[in-house]
């Protein structure tokens, strides 16, 4: 099982703990694996089969560039936050 | 396949070559935006709203349009209306119509300054003067100028159909853009269990970039309906798709040249007149050039954000932090985006809390809309946090290093945003401190002077935006090597990227000749920004080089007619494993070699990568009777994975610390109540000149990055960081109180004498 | 201004050792004239109000920011320009100490300090710390905190 931590107001409207468990081979099966748990979920992560440009994925401490078809082999945590703008 | 060099391999990285572009820049023959002259060249000039908050009732330009030497005008009209489709790109964010809307106001004007028709003339004069023949009727608004006003009920709105997201709900009839909550571990647990609780709130006012030279841009709009720029910007794709989103056009058809540019630190990654300079020369039928007048650039470029942030720390009465709150409130001007996310990542970056709550918001108010400024959310955080620090240790009666490196962060450290750090190197920079000069040495705090003496200290985090780069080589028949790459070069990047390449084909720095090309010509490179350059295009010139020896290699094979795994290249020669007697150089390689120009390419889309924290030691003295404050020993500490021209990496701390002098002593936006900034020219907007300053002494720490090759760590935005937080907590020390607003000038300073 | 038929003045004047005469508008600044009129880009322009120090000049061997001189002055001066400040024989000493120390990072103000730091070690040789910063408190650099460009001139003078 991985950890996954989504972003409060995610919690919040879906009343989840700081971290929830999931499956997954690659990050689109994950999402859906959480979608079936949490009906409505994926919603708040994926738009026209993309992650929302707002939100990174990163994994084991590495953001990931790949997006729904990033694997996930030996993973531990995922976490899901807003995209950050930088300069 | 990241292969780690050693460290006593290097050869070029660590040296400190004459920067390839230094002879045309000490010259003057390097052009920056403003100097190209096209032929046919005519001007612009733009028309800018005297009201901080207004609604467009009518632009009458009949009496402009028909001035003598008056080629064209144009209004929002002659922009194509864009939907609410959000960018989120990683530079910027918002939508399609605020990117259109702040480069010219459509129907209300939310700012001073705020750009609502524009002139070409056959002289800048010419159209200076026919812009004022514009005749625009407003009804003016009432504005709102800091987060307080616009958060407050009943605070006049700004965006009428705009809606917030606050928390995932949607909120309509707010000034609060966003409102985002991150919280780890139990807060509520760690302030109960809590020996010691230190809570500090502090206020910022809005500070500029203050870069010398303004923005500028010059266009050709041509009969194929092809646009090409020329600028000044730190990322010619990052404003090829704003120009082309803008005026609707497909990307392939804007092409974007970058000029040299004269200082950007975030604040020219925005666009603002180059999709004005496209519309008026296709209305024209001339190349059109715009300038900003200084006027301007403080009137309407992005500033940094304002804001007040709060910043509660718990700790153990053994000063073992156990939960940490902050509530960071900023400032997005006009449109959203006001860093939030950057800030609570950093707000307590530096330290490893077991419980973290963060509330941000990012507030609307009648300024120019935020740009980044270099380390965008973190130098407001940095000051609330590293106060509260201070403070802790101050009442614990703990060394103000020991506290901090007791709670160090370090790798495997949970951030407040979730993921745990990859290797960093704060414990190794708070070492370095403990042990330097400037540290170890006494200060004399009752000189003869009579004057008050103090020290701070504080630590600050940025981290690198990874993203897209790539880099192009190719081999002259002398043996040198042209390396292109999109990076502009805004503190001598193109120095460091070339030497990465250079270390890896084993020939000198100057043998390797870099060139920042347009849009046309390398793949797509995200902006000079984030702490990107060196680490990126670096990356991406250290893959290209070994394909080029791969190539060599290959060929080399061929002349010879050996097996490539019999070819040694090393340090620019070409010999082989089993004949001693063949032998090339790079030069008789080119000059034998009869398969073909040897070329390669490569590109990189990195990832983000813990960056560098910094930690900065001042010492300042107080003149009591006038309350002017002297920096008489300042010390930048920072780890820089591997310094790859140690000389741009000290200026990059030395620069970004003396920004941060002066965003602590002198600089703000000093506002009317009508939303006008009263202080827009250099002489009354405080930014230090030399002789404001000390040397500034720079120490280099090396913690290698687990992400580059050769270690880099990316530089440019952590030196702005702690200098605020230091200067007040040396403040506190001169004179036993704090001063918790920037900033932090004479006046404030002797206010708060008189009533001690 | 412009529209009231106001007619350009023939300025005849000499821009670092080279006579020239050249058509002026009266009302145009000494930098404009020299940016747009000669087509020299040396002199920078960062605020056009004498406040930052990009458009320093040296006439008659006083150092001025041109943008508050105006155009129609240069008659009869000797103008030097950072473009005049290299030979055939090479770079000033203060152009190639700036480049060893790495004294400037964006370069857009770097012009103005050569010019303004030439001007100090034409008339004082061996000028102190101190001096330097107090020469050069008129010349606003936003890259570098000042450091290096100090270091810079200090090496220029020895």
């Amino acid at each position: 099982m991985i950890k996954v931590f989504l972003p409060y107001k995610t919690r919040k409207i879906f009343n989840l703990p700081v971290e929830v468990d999931a499956e997954g081979n690659n990050l689109r099966n994950l999402i859906e694996f959480l979608d079936k748990k949490y009906p409505g979920l994926k919603q708040e992560l994926v738009d026209e089969d993309k992650l929302i440009p707002t939100i990174s994925a990163v994994i084991d401490g590495r953001t990931t560039k790949l997006g729904l078809i990033q694997k996930l082999d030996n993973v531990s945590e995922i976490h899901f936050l807003p995209s950050i703008a930088g300069g | 396949m990241v292969s780690k060099s050693k460290k006593s391999d290097y050869k070029v990285i660590g040296t400190r070559p004459i920067r390839h572009d230094g002879y045309d820049k000490v010259t003057g023959r390097a052009q920056y935006g403003a100097d190209i002259k096209l032929p046919g060249m005519i001007y612009g000039a733009v028309l800018r709203s005297p009201h901080a908050h207004a609604k467009i009732k009518k632009i009458d330009i009949s009496v402009a349009e028909k001035m003598k030497g008056v080629f064209a005008v144009m209004t929002a009209k002659d922009l194509p209306r864009l939907s609410d489709k959000q960018r989120g790109n990683s530079e910027e964010s918002g939508s399609e119509k605020h990117l259109s809307e702040n480069v010219m106001a459509m129907d209300k004007v939310l700012y001073k300054g705020h750009v609502v028709a524009a002139i070409s003339a056959k002289d800048v004069n010419t159209a200076r003067e026919a812009v004022k023949k514009i005749v625009v009727d407003y009804e003016v608004l009432k504005p709102v100028i800091n987060v307080d006003q616009a958060m407050k009920k009943g605070a006049p709105i700004l965006h009428e159909d705009f809606v917030g997201d606050h928390l995932g709900k949607k909120v309509k009839n707010t000034n609060v853009a966003t409102f985002n909550k991150y919280t780890t571990g139990n807060t509520d647990e760690g302030f109960r269990k809590a020996h010691l609780i230190i809570e500090k709130e502090v206020e910022l006012q809005t500070v500029h970039q203050g870069y010398i030279e303004p923005h500028n841009g010059t266009a050709i709009w041509d009969e194929d309906d092809r646009v090409k720029i020329w600028t000044s910007t730190q990322g010619s794709f990052a404003n090829r798709d704003s120009v082309s989103k803008v005026l609707n056009l497909d990307v392939s058809r804007v092409k974007v040249t970058p000029l040299e540019i004269g200082g950007g630190f975030g604040g020219k990654i925005p666009v603002y007149l180059e999709p004005i300079a496209a519309v008026l020369s296709k209305k024209s039928r001339r190349p059109v050039q715009l300038v900003m007048s200084r006027t301007d650039v403080f009137d309407a470029s992005g500033p940094a954000p304002g804001g007040k942030v709060i910043v509660k720390i718990g700790v153990d009465k053994d000063g073992k932090m156990l939960a940490g709150y902050a509530d960071i409130r900023l400032e997005a001007g006009g449109y959203p985006e006001a860093f939030i996310e950057a800030a609570a990542k950093c707000v307590f970056s530096c330290y490893d809390i077991p419980a973290m709550e963060i509330e941000a918001y990012d507030v609307l108010v009648n300024k120019p809309s935020s740009a980044p400024y270099r380390a965008p959310g973190s130098p407001q955080v940095a000051f609330a946090t590293e106060t509260v620090v201070d403070e802790i240790c101050r009442k614990l009666n703990m060394d103000l290093i020991d506290f901090r490196l007791l709670n160090v962060a370090e790798k495997g450290t949970r951030t407040a945003l979730g993921p745990k750090y990859r290797k960093i190197g704060l414990k190794q920079v708070l070492e370095a401190a403990k042990k330097s000069d400037h540290w170890q040495s006494n200060l004399e705090k009752n000189p003869k002077s009579g004057k008050l003496r103090g020290r701070g200290i504080a630590s600050g985090y940025w981290f690198n935006i990874g993203e897209k780069s790539a880099v192009n080589l190719s081999l002259n028949m002398d043996g040198t090597v042209i390396l292109t790459e999109g990076s502009t070069d805004i503190g001598g990047s193109r120095a460091s990227i070339a030497m990465q390449a250079a270390e890896v084909l084993g020939v000198k720095a100057e043998s390797v000749r870099p060139s920042v090309v347009d849009t046309d010509s390398i793949g797509h490179t995200d902006v000079t920004g984030g702490s990107r350059t060196t680490y990126a295009t670096g990356y991406a010139a250290y893959k290209a080089a070994h394909m080029l020896i791969d190539e060599i290699t290959n060929k080399a094979a061929k002349i010879w007619d050996l097996s490539e795994d019999e070819i040694i290249y090393s340090d620019g020669v070409i010999s082989s494993k089993t004949d001693s007697e063949l032998r090339m150089t790079l030069r008789e390689f080119a000059d034998k070699n009869p398969f073909g120009p040897v070329v390669s390419s490569a590109s990189v889309d990195l990832e983000e990568a813990a960056g560098g924290f910094g930690t900065h030691i001042v010492d300042l003295e107080i003149d009591p009777e006038t309350g002017k404050t002297d920096v008489i020993r300042y010390t930048v500490l920072q780890d820089v994975g591997k310094a790859i021209h140690p000389a741009y990496v000290e200026g990059q701390l030395q620069g970004g610390a003396t920004q941060g002098i002066g965003w602590a002593l002198n600089e703000e936006y000093f506002m009317s109540d009508q939303g006008t900034m009263l202080n827009s020219s250099y002489l009354d907007y405080r930014m230090p000149i030399a002789l404001d300053l000390p040397m500034i002494e720079t120490i280099l720490v090396e913690v290698p990055s687990e992400d580059h090759p050769f270690g880099v760590r990316g530089v440019g935005e952590t030196p702005i960081c702690p200098p605020v937080p230091a200067i007040s907590n040396a403040v506190n020390d001169a004179i036993g109180s704090r001063i918790l607003s920037t900033p932090i000038k004479a006046s404030k300073i002797l206010n708060k004498l008189k009533s001690m | 201004m412009t529209q009231n038929n106001v007619r350009k003045v023939a300025i005849n004047t000499n821009i670092n050792g080279q006579e020239m005469d050249i058509l002026v508008d009266p009302y145009v600044s000494l930098l404009e004239t020299l940016r747009e009129v000669v087509g020299m880009t040396g002199t920078k322009e960062g605020c056009n109000d004498g406040n930052c120090g990009a458009c320093t000049v040296n006439i008659d061997g006083r150092i001025v920011d041109s943008c508050l001189v105006l155009g129609v002055e240069a008659e009869g001066k000797n103008i030097e320009t950072v473009e005049g400040m290299a030979t055939p024989e090479g770079l000033h000493p203060l152009q190639q100490a700036f480049l060893e120390e790495a004294a400037l990072q964006c370069g857009i103000c770097t012009p103005g300090f050569l010019v303004s730091a030439k001007a100090l070690l034409d008339n004082e040789p061996k000028p102190s710390e101190d001096r330097i910063r107090h020469w050069l408190a008129g010349n606003l650099c936003r890259c570098t905190g000042y450091d290096k460009i100090v270091k810079a001139v200090k090496k220029a003078s020895d």
